[in-house]
């Protein structure tokens, strides 16, 4: 009963939706019933999603095998955390709860926008309904989550085994977050061609969206490396995959929005530009969600798919982002340009941002798209892999990172680059200090090390030697200086603390690399083999059956100077509803390093095949991450993003501090 | 990214075995070393964009074995390549040769790079050289006010609309 009234929940959202949509655009100019009707629209719409999606829930975990999604994709025997995120382990599921972040969005936009100008909320709303409506629709018509089956199966098929994890828990939802967070940027940014009306406050109000989505993109492709680092068995934390480059492309483009934004909302500046990235990174996130569920891009992360649902697909995304650029086209010269700057000024390093930012984009995408492109032109099959990204992507990533340690330093409008230069020769000097120390202790192999780690180090210094600079450290008593470092805006926090984290992860992709130590080897039962500084005893292997699966479970110990022995169990298991093989690999962190064990297939004579890596300092690549989303949560809870949302009709103008 | 790694299963979990072989690697380190280099670099061509290192599948255990027997029977780095893009076609190697058929896919990011600098080189000049506008009465007299010598009186800047 429930499902029914979660699929007429389903179905009465996407009808206040369409009439949401038509009635916005229909009658956006002031007219505050349309404002209302929207408004309202959008928040029921979610009210609505959610209440389906509970009814998705309730099915999965009381195991209602009479819903044909959860026969499936579930099992009675599966833990119940497992159960529930089964919902969204599929695609049918993952369309609802997609749907459900994007009406979200749209509902907080509904709620926290009272003191937007009527006309713009209405047109944000209309856009956002018109989304939901498609995607609804396109959920409804092309792959319904809440089919019925008749008779209803006494057992389902069950979760694939590799989801199975804490991962899907957190990954998909993420990210989802992070792609749908964007399309209120890009919603704006029809809203402001539409309209034609487009200020610093449009951005004001634009940028803690893109900041709140950059931050929850960031975390989960974080997320989705980590799983992969742990889940696939042998470490790989990053593949130049076609899914993940599409993850990956919108958060390029944020990342460059977030930038163009700030210029926009301090300077009035890069206006069209700014508009242009919203549309773009919304457009690159429908790219990410959808070109894998085409069954255009050939992934190991796709779901299965048929063909009308890849038609029906690709009119959406040609509607929408064809749609967004005509748009773009005929309106953006009514926009009118704003503020002047010198080249060498904040500004004039912000661009520079964009510039590396969308141009190493653009080698992603045309890395990502060519192959597909050239075999239906052409017939000719290549591969584009992981050396050709590393190396296009990397030469783009290294003027960047030269370049963003001065970017907080220069001044708006006009900037005095030998000044600057001057005051960052402390960071300079570290970064190639802590280098050289370091290849003098672990020793120096000719390659790209060296560059990669002097960069990173570079750009952590770099964010450090800002706040100290802004803190006045050195140059006053240093009471006065900690007192001046606590009273720096948030904002100055965030900033350092992302370009800090931005350096951490540079540093931990180099060292993970290039020290990465690896044995394959064949093990019999209390025997040793060592790898570095780490000594691995091999126990023995159990036999065991938990849940819905049985494992081998290995047993070995680690012994190492300086630690105690640690006990590590990697796993082979088999799945018992389809009978599915997995390994579970068994990680020890020792300081920010990891080693990383896997248990292999048994050999005639009884040994064992046994994998392991040490990888150093390998944990900095996420935590640089989390260091980067944490900044942006900071520059979030800034006073002046609080404060800065325009107030209707304010009485007196008030007086606005210098910045 | 999304139900991430779901079609893997199709491909992993189907095979038991799981990348390079503790049997199938040569006994010469500096080989080995080179082995692996090359097979870094090579698709497993029934795998999805995955180096023939990381699969398992039991093509890409056929084609490590055959560089592996090529290094060994003496051949350069680019001979190894080179035989297998023979007999498996330009599709195995996953960083793509320089060809005019990939002359787009290799410049398009410089290009891009290129012309953006120009843009922003020249739309900077544009914008550059604009006189400050003469200072109108008003401005001069509070610019007089602010020169003189202080008086005791503070100069009435709020008025001004300063």
């Amino acid at each position: 009963m429930s499902i029914e009234l979660g699929h007429f929940a389903f179905i009465l959202a996407f009808a206040v939706a369409a009439v949401s949509a038509v009635a916005g655009f229909w009658a956006w100019r002031d007219n505050a019933r349309v404002t209302l009707l929207v408004r309202q629209g959008a928040v029921m719409q979610f009210v609505l999603v959610t209440a389906s999606f509970a009814a998705l829930i309730e099915a999965f975990v009381t195991s209602d095998f009479s819903l044909a999604l959860a026969y499936e994709h579930s099992h009675s025997l599966q833990p119940l955390l497992f159960k529930v995120t089964s919902v969204w382990g599929n695609h049918e599921g993952s369309m609802v709860l997609w749907v459900m972040i994007l009406t979200l969005m749209g509902a907080a936009v509904a709620l926290l926008g009272r003191n937007l100008p009527g006309e713009l909320l209405t047109l944000v709303l209309a856009m956002q309904s018109l989304l939901t409506a498609a995607f609804a629709g396109f959920t409804l018509f092309t792959s319904n989550p809440f089919l019925r089956l008749s008779p209803a199966p006494i057992e389902g098929q069950e979760l694939n085994p590799i989801l199975q994890d804490i991962g899907l828990a957190i990954h998909p939802p993420l990210l989802y977050t992070g792609y749908v967070g964007f399309s209120i940027c890009f919603s704006f940014a029809i809203a402001a061609l539409t309209s034609g009306r487009i200020d610093a406050a449009w951005a004001r109000w634009v940028r803690p969206w893109a900041l709140l989505s950059w931050c929850f993109l960031t975390l989960g492709i974080a997320m989705g490396s980590y799983w992969a680092y742990y889940e696939l068995g042998w470490g790989g934390w990053w593949f130049w995959d076609p899914v993940e480059n599409a993850s990956f492309m919108p958060w390029l483009a944020g990342t460059a929005l977030l930038h163009s934004a700030l210029v926009m909302e301090k300077r009035n500046a890069l206006k069209i530009w700014t508009i242009f990235l919203s549309l773009i990174t919304f457009s690159l996130s429908l790219l990410g969600t959808f070109m894998v569920r085409s069954g255009v891009l050939t992934s190991v992360h796709s779901f299965a798919s048929d063909p009308t649902r890849g038609l029906v697909i690709l009119a959406l995304l040609a509607f929408f982002i064809g749609g967004g650029f005509v748009l773009f086209a005929f309106r953006a010269s009514s926009l009118r340009a704003g503020g002047l700057f010198a080249p060498i000024s904040r500004e004039g390093a912000l661009i520079l941002n964009n510039l590396f930012l969308t141009t190493a984009l653009s080698g992603v995408f045309v890395g990502t798209l060519y192959p597909l492109v050239l075999e239906a032109l052409t017939g000719k099959t290549i591969s584009v892999g992981a050396p050709f990204f590393s190396l296009t992507f990397g030469a783009l990533m290294v003027p960047l990172l030269i370049v963003v340690p001065f970017g907080p330093f220069l001044a708006w409008k006009r900037g005095d680059l030998v000044a600057v230069t001057q005051r960052l020769a402390g960071a300079a000097g570290a970064a190639i200090f802590v280098t050289v120390l370091i290849f003098a202790l672990a020793g120096a192999s000719v390659s790209l090390a060296p560059f990669g780690l002097l960069l990173g180090f570079w750009a952590a210094f770099g964010a450090i030697a800002e706040l100290v600079d802004r803190a006045g450290f050195g140059r006053m008593p240093i009471g006065h200086s900690l007192r001046r470092l606590v009273g720096l805006p948030r904002s100055a926090f965030s900033t350092a603390l992302a370009h800090f984290g931005l350096g951490i992860s540079v540093i931990g992709i180099v060292t993970a690399t290039a020290w990465q130590l690896e044995l394959i080897t064949t093990m019999q039962p209390g025997t040793t083999q060592t790898i570095g500084a780490y000594t691995l005893r091999f126990d023995g292997v159990q036999n065991a059956s938990i849940d819905n699966y049985t494992a081998e479970i290995g047993r070995f110990t680690v012994t190492t100077p300086g630690s105690v022995d640690r006990q590590m169990i990697p796993e082979r298991r088999i799945y018992v509803a389809s009978g599915t093989p997995t390994t579970e690999a068994d990680i020890e962190t020792y300081g920010f390093s990891q080693l990383y064990v896997q248990l292999g297939e048994q050999s005639a004579d009884g040994s064992r095949v046994v994998r392991a890596w040490f990888k150093p300092y390998v944990t900095l690549i996420w935590f640089g991450a989390i260091l980067m989303a944490l900044a942006g949560f900071v520059s979030l809870t800034d006073r002046r993003l609080r404060v800065g949302v325009p107030r209707r009709a304010p009485a007196r103008p008030e007086p606005v501090p210098a910045e | 990214m999304k139900a991430a790694l779901a079609a893997l299963i199709l491909f992993w979990l189907a095979l038991p075995a799981f990348a390079v072989n503790p049997d199938e690697m040569l006994k010469d380190p500096a080989l080995e070393a080179r082995a692996r280099t090359i097979s870094e670099g090579l698709r497993c061509l029934v795998c999805q964009n995955e180096s023939i290192d990381d699969s398992d599948a039991d093509l890409a255990h056929e084609i490590r074995v055959l560089v592996r027997q090529r290094l060994a029977a003496g051949d350069t780095d680019d001979q190894v390549r080179q035989f297998l893009v023979d007999r498996y076609g330009e599709f195995v190697l996953l960083k793509p040769v320089l060809a005019p058929h990939t002359l787009v896919l290799w410049l398009a990011a410089p290009t891009l790079l290129i012309a953006g600098a120009i843009v922003i080189f020249v739309a900077a000049r544009r914008r550059k050289p604009q006189p400050a506008p003469a200072l109108t009465p008003d401005e001069r007299a509070a610019l007089e006010d602010l020169r003189k010598p202080a008086t005791g009186a503070e100069p009435d800047l709020k008025s001004r609309g300063f």
